[in-house]
């Protein structure tokens, strides 16, 4: 899932400095689950804000909706009115959600409330951790299950570098090892083979250095209609 | 809803079922005195207590709110006055941002054979708040302008 934090307060009222009627939308997929940007977050949001500019002396009108998923135009069509009556939309998706309301909505100030950071899962209650660089080439079927993309900070593809000691990262403590994590359940696996080839150096125009990144599916495109 | 600034503390105390709330009931069976202001309302644990109807309290009138639990270790839900006491901190840094005292929030802890403990909390928060002032949200008059659904 995408993991993100809500802004600062005062950051968020920096950026609706100048309006006067401000939509919080909230996104009921991944902010909900990390607790960022959901419905409660939204109505917290949005309670706060009347209270925080009323005690400023510039009190706003904010209310909140949220939506089930920001990134999907069919799910923030419905919301046109309350977008249309609004002078900005502070958004609590995440960047994508951010940019779909902006881009399906060309006249509309649409501002983050939220700082997306990575692609991950909540190890425990209240942790979450990262997990996937999105590269575009998965190599997690040799690597068994653990990505050195992600989880190693120099996303080193051919074992632990000299900095790793006793199973931990050397830019920090708290951090394991990567490949110490792979070397540890290939060996239990036994599949250590896997790991034995020399991996070349990563071709790295499928990830984010090749440019933003596009997928179509000619199969499950709307055909066009011919017009008359 | 229009409040004028003397009006009096107006404070909501949300209590827990098994214990603060039957602590509460006790006060009023003893006939002990506590100011009137304070607006009871039972939750079924204060595990239940939600960040969001607190923050409306202060939005929509309160002073103050106060938030009553069993004493720790004694939650009929095991834990749910745990998850409260870490709510109540939560919130707490919440008023700070937002401009308010954070102390116009606080947890407190009793059984509920503690009726003379509940009307002493409640006169001393209701004390603590007044000494406060009335919230700063308070004015001449205040519009709610806002729609909201809960």
């Amino acid at each position: 899932m995408i993991v993100a934090e809500q802004k600062s307060l005062e950051e968020i009222k920096n950026l609706i400095a100048d309006m006067e009627k401000v939509l919080v939308v909230g996104c009921g997929t991944c902010v909900t689950v990390c607790f960022a940007g959901g419905d409660k977050e939204a109505g917290i949001l949005a309670s706060s804000l009347r209270m925080s500019t009323k005690l400023d002396g510039s009190t706003k009108e904010v209310t909140h909706i949220t939506v089930q998923r920001q990134c999907e135009w069919e799910y923030i069509d419905p919301i046109a009115d309350q977008i249309n009556d609004a002078d900005v939309v502070l958004s609590i998706g995440c960047g994508i959600g951010v940019q779909a309301i902006a881009e399906r909505y060309p006249e509309t100030v649409v501002v983050p409330g939220l700082n997306t950071t990575f692609l991950g899962l909540p190890t425990e209650q209240g942790v979450w951790e990262e997990r996937c660089a999105a590269c575009g080439e998965c190599i997690l079927g040799i690597t068994g299950g653990i990505c050195p993309i992600a989880r190693c900070a120099k996303q080193l593809l051919n074992g632990p570098c000299g900095g790793s000691q006793n199973g931990m990262c050397e830019i920090n403590p708290d951090t394991p090892c990567a490949w110490q994590l792979i070397y540890d359940k290939l060996k239990s696996q036994d599949r250590l083979h896997l790991i034995m080839d020399v991996q070349p150096p990563k071709n790295w125009s499928s990830s984010r250095d090749g440019g933003p990144r596009k997928i179509t599916r000619e199969d499950l495109r709307l055909a066009v209609e011919d017009s008359e | 809803m229009n409040l004028t600034t003397d009006a009096p503390i107006q404070i909501v105390a949300f209590c827990c079922r098994y214990c603060a709330y039957a602590a509460a009931d006790l006060a009023g069976v003893l006939r002990l005195t506590y100011p009137p202001d304070i607006r009871i309302v039972q939750i079924p644990c204060t595990g239940r207590l939600d960040t969001l109807e607190v923050l409306h309290a202060l939005e929509f009138g309160a002073d103050a709110v106060m938030v009553a639990g069993c004493l720790e270790g004694d939650c009929h839900f095991q834990r749910g006055n745990i998850e409260a006491r870490t709510r109540v901190e939560r919130i707490k840094e919440i008023l700070s941002q937002i401009g308010l005292e954070a102390a116009r929030v606080e947890m407190f802890n009793m059984s509920s054979a503690m009726g003379k403990q509940f009307a002493e909390a409640a006169q001393e928060f209701a004390e603590r708040i007044a000494s406060l002032g009335p919230s700063p949200l308070r004015d001449s008059t205040y519009e709610i302008k806002a729609e909201f659904e809960m």
